[in-house]
C-alpha cells in the first residue's frame, strides 16, 4: 500500500531537482499517479504505525476521505497541466509538497496524523506564497505564515487537551463543549477562512504568482472543509459561522477592485455554503458540503487560472486597468465564463448540481431563515463574482490592451476543468455515487430549474441597472488584518521604543550608581541580597517564557 | 505587481480599430436588452406551466425568485456602498 500523499511529496523532491522533460513528465505523470492511488485506499485503516508511543493511523479510508483526496489529484494534476512552463521549480516542489500534505490530511486516522499533515501544508502553502517574488508577497507570506502556525498552535493544544481527556486520538464526530474541542474546532476554522480572521486568505492570496494561486485556492480551505465534516457534523454554531462567511465574502468582493483579490473574497464566500451545510449536519446537508467542494475546487481554479493567464499576459489584475480582452483573449474570456456560471450555481454547471443541494437540506430541515438567506446569497455570488468577474476583466470598456490568448498548456488546462464544470452540471450521477450518503437527488426538478433560472437572472438584472453604483476605484478595504498590520504594529513599534529608553535610563542610573558607590555596589548583589537571590527554578521558567512570548509578539508585529 | 510586469502590450497591437468590434456596438447592446429582458420575462412566464415549489409558502408565488433576487441584489450593492464609506481606504494604504 503505497499512501498517496507521499507520491506527491516523492515528486515534490524530484521536481526540486530536475529540469526539461523530466520535470514535465513528473508533473504530469505524479497527480495521475496519485489519482490511481486514491482509487484503491479501501475504507477503513490500512497503515499504522508507532509513533513515539502512539499508534498512528496513516491511512484509513472511507468514501467523504476518497472523494476529497481524488479532487485534490485532479487539482494537482490541471494546475501541473496550467503551471509547468512558467512556474520556477521551487514553487512547483512546494505546491506538489501542499497538495501532498493536503491529500495527507484527507487520509489521517488519527489526530496526530492529521496535525502534522496540517503543519506541512502551512509550510508548503507559505512557501508557494513566497514564490510570488515580490517585496508584497514577501510581506504578506510572512503573515499568512503567522496566522497558520498559530491556528497550528491552537489546533496542538485541542488535540492535546482530547487526548488527556478521552485517552483516544481517534478521529470521531464531536461536539465543541469543552475547552479542548472548542480549541480543535477554532484551529480547523482558521484555515476554513472563517471570522474574526478571514482576512488572511484575500491579504495573502492575490501576492502569490499567477501559477501559485491555482493551488493555494484548493486546499487549505478545503482540507478544513473536510476535517470540519468528519469531526464537527451538526455542529449548529457552524451555520452562522458558514452564513457570515457567506455575506462576508460577497461585501467585500464587490468592494474590491483587484481581480484575484475579488476571487479570493469569493473562495470564502463560497467555504461559508460548505460550512453552512456541516452545521446543518443531515445526510443532505452533508453530501451538500462535500459535493459543492468538490465542484467548487475545480470552478474556483478554473476562475484563477483564467484570472491568471490574463496577469501572465499583461502583468495587470486590476478591474480599473483592464477591461476589453474579449477581443483577443476569446479562450480565457470563454473558460472564465463558464467557470463563473459554475459558481454562481447557474443550472448545467456543477454549481447548480451541487449548492442545491445545501438550499434543500435546508428546506427539508425547516429552517426558512437560513434557506432564504442561501437564495440571497445565491444571488449574491451571481452579482460579486458570476457577472462582475467576467464583465470588468473582458468586457466593461476598452483599454486598449490586446495582449495574446493563453499558451497552449493553460489553454488545455483551462479547457480540462470547464469540462468538469460542465460536465458535472449535466451529468452529476457520478458524483453523487461517490459522496459520503447514498442519495436520491434531483437537481433538475422543473420547478426548481425555473426558480434557479430566474433568481439568477434578475440578479444580472440588478448587476447592469446598478452597475453606476459599482464603478471600480483604486482602492482597498479594511478588514481585520488591519489589527496586525497597523495597529498591532504601532503598538509594537511604540513598545520597543519604550523598552529601549527603559533600557538605557536603567543603564544609566546603574552606571552612576556605580561611579558613585564604588565598591558599595557590591552590597545590591553580594551574597543573600535581592539581585543576586537564587529563585526556584519554576518562576525562573515561568519569566523565561513570559519573556521570550512578548519578545516573539513584538518581533512578529513589527515585521509584519 | 503592475509595474514590475515585463508583460506590457505592444502598442502596435494595440491599434485603435476604426470600426468598433460587433459585440460593442450600440446596436448590438440593444438587441441584446431586448433579448435579456424577453428571457427574463419567459422565466416568469414560465410558472404558468410549471407550477412553482413552495417550502416555506411565500416561494411558491409567481414571480417570487425574481422580486426576491433582484432586491437581495439591491440591498447588497446598497450595503456595500454603506460599508466601503466606512473601510474604503487608496490602494497604497499600508504601504507607508
Amino acid at each position: 500500500m503505497i499512501p498517496p500523499g507521499l507520491i506527491m511529496m516523492l515528486a515534490a523532491i524530484l521536481i526540486a531537482f530536475s529540469r526539461g522533460h523530466m520535470r514535465t513528465l513528473i508533473v504530469l505523470a505524479a497527480p495521475l499517479l496519485t489519482l490511481y492511488a486514491v482509487l484503491q485506499v479501501p475504507d477503513g485503516v490500512s497503515l499504522s504505525a508507532h509513533y513515539m508511543n502512539y499508534p498512528v493511523e496513516l491511512i484509513e479510508g472511507s468514501p467523504v476521505r476518497r472523494l476529497f483526496a481524488t479532487v485534490f489529484s485532479i487539482m494537482a494534476f490541471a494546475g501541473g497541466l496550467y503551471a509547468f512552463k512558467t512556474a520556477r521549480n521551487a514553487e512547483l516542489a512546494a505546491a506538489f509538497a501542499y497538495a501532498g500534505g493536503a491529500i495527507g490530511v484527507a487520509f489521517s486516522g488519527d489526530l496526530l496524523t492529521l496535525f502534522i499533515f496540517w503543519e506541512m501544508m502551512a509550510i508548503f502553502s507559505t512557501l508557494v506564497i513566497l514564490m510570488g517574488g515580490t517585496e508584497k508577497s514577501r510581506a504578506a507570506g510572512f503573515r499568512y505564515g503567522v496566522i497558520h502556525f498559530l491556528g497550528g498552535v491552537i489546533l496542538m493544544v485541542g488535540i492535546i487537551g482530547h487526548y488527556l481527556g478521552t485517552g483516544s486520538l481517534e478521529i470521531m464526530a464531536m461536539k465543541a463543549t469543552d475547552f479542548s474541542s472548542w480549541m480543535i474546532l477554532i484551529g480547523l476554522l482558521i484555515n476554513a477562512a472563517a471570522p474574526p480572521l478571514s482576512s488572511w486568505l484575500a491579504d495573502a492570496y492575490p501576492e502569490s504568482s499567477a501559477t501559485g494561486m491555482v493551488f493555494l485556492s484548493a486546499y487549505t480551505t478545503k482540507t478544513a472543509v473536510l476535517t470540519l465534516i468528519l469531526l464537527f457534523p451538526g455542529e449548529k454554531i457552524l451555520v452562522f459561522v458558514g452564513l457570515y462567511m457567506v455575506f462576508y465574502g460577497i461585501m467585500y468582493a464587490l468592494l474590491e477592485n483587484d481581480a484575484r483579490r475579488i476571487l479570493s473574497y469569493s473562495i470564502v464566500n463560497q467555504v461559508g455554503f460548505m460550512v453552512t451545510g456541516i452545521g446543518i449536519g443531515t445526510e443532505m446537508a452533508i453530501n451538500g458540503a462535500a459535493a459543492h467542494a468538490f465542484a467548487h475546487i475545480i470552478y474556483k481554479a478554473l476562475l484563477l487560472m483564467s484570472a491568471g493567464v490574463v496577469l501572465h499576459r499583461t502583468g495587470k489584475s486590476l478591474c480599473t486597468d483592464l477591461g476589453g480582452l474579449f477581443r483577443t483573449m476569446p479562450i480565457t474570456a470563454l473558460c472564465g465564463i463558464i467557470g463563473a456560471l459554475a459558481i454562481s450555481g447557474f443550472p448545467m454547471t456543477s454549481g447548480y448540481t451541487t449548492k442545491t443541494m445545501i438550499s434543500e437540506a435546508a428546506a427539508l430541515e425547516h429552517l426558512p431563515v437560513v434557506w432564504f438567506l442561501l437564495a440571497a446569497a445565491s444571488a449574491g455570488v451571481f452579482l460579486h463574482a458570476g457577472i462582475k468577474f467576467p464583465w470588468f476583466v473582458f468586457f466593461q470598456k476598452d483599454s486598449g490592451m490586446r495582449p495574446k490568448d493563453a499558451p497552449w498548456n493553460m489553454a488545455l488546462a483551462m479547457g480540462l476543468l470547464s469540462a468538469f464544470c460542465i460536465g458535472l452540471g449535466i451529468w452529476p450521477e457520478p458524483l453523487y455515487a461517490m459522496l459520503p450518503y447514498e442519495t436520491s437527488f434531483h437537481a433538475y426538478k422543473a420547478s426548481k430549474l425555473v426558480f434557479y433560472l430566474q433568481l439568477l437572472l434578475f440578479s444580472g438584472l440588478a448587476f447592469f441597472l446598478f452597475l453606476p453604483l459599482m464603478r471600480r476605484t483604486r482602492t482597498i478595504c479594511l478588514d481585520t488584518d488591519w489589527f496586525y498590520r497597523r495597529a498591532g504594529k504601532a503598538l509594537a513599534l511604540r513598545l520597543s521604543r519604550g523598552l529601549g529608553a527603559l533600557r538605557a535610563g536603567v543603564m544609566a542610573i546603574l552606571s552612576s550608581l556605580w561611579g558613585s558607590m564604588g565598591s558599595g555596589f557590591d552590597g545590591l548583589v553580594g551574597q543573600q541580597k535581592r539581585l543576586a537571590a537564587s529563585w526556584s527554578i519554576g518562576i525562573s521558567a515561568l519569566w523565561v517564557l513570559a519573556f521570550v512570548v512578548a519578545y516573539a509578539v513584538i518581533y512578529y508585529l513589527r515585521a509584519m | 505587481m503592475s509595474e514590475q510586469s515585463p508583460h506590457q502590450p505592444d502598442p502596435e497591437l494595440a491599434a485603435h480599430d476604426e470600426q468598433p468590434h460587433w459585440l460593442v456596438r450600440p446596436s448590438t447592446i440593444r438587441l441584446l436588452w431586448v433579448v435579456f429582458v424577453a428571457i427574463l420575462a419567459g422565466t416568469v412566464a414560465a410558472q404558468l406551466f410549471v407550477k412553482p415549489h413552495a417550502s416555506f409558502g411565500i416561494d411558491g408565488w409567481m414571480g417570487f425568485a425574481a422580486v426576491f433576487g433582484f432586491l437581495s441584489c439591491a440591498v447588497m450593492v446598497v450595503a456595500a456602498k454603506l460599508v466601503g464609506f466606512v473601510l474604503k481606504r487608496g490602494e497604497d494604504h499600508y504601504e507607508h
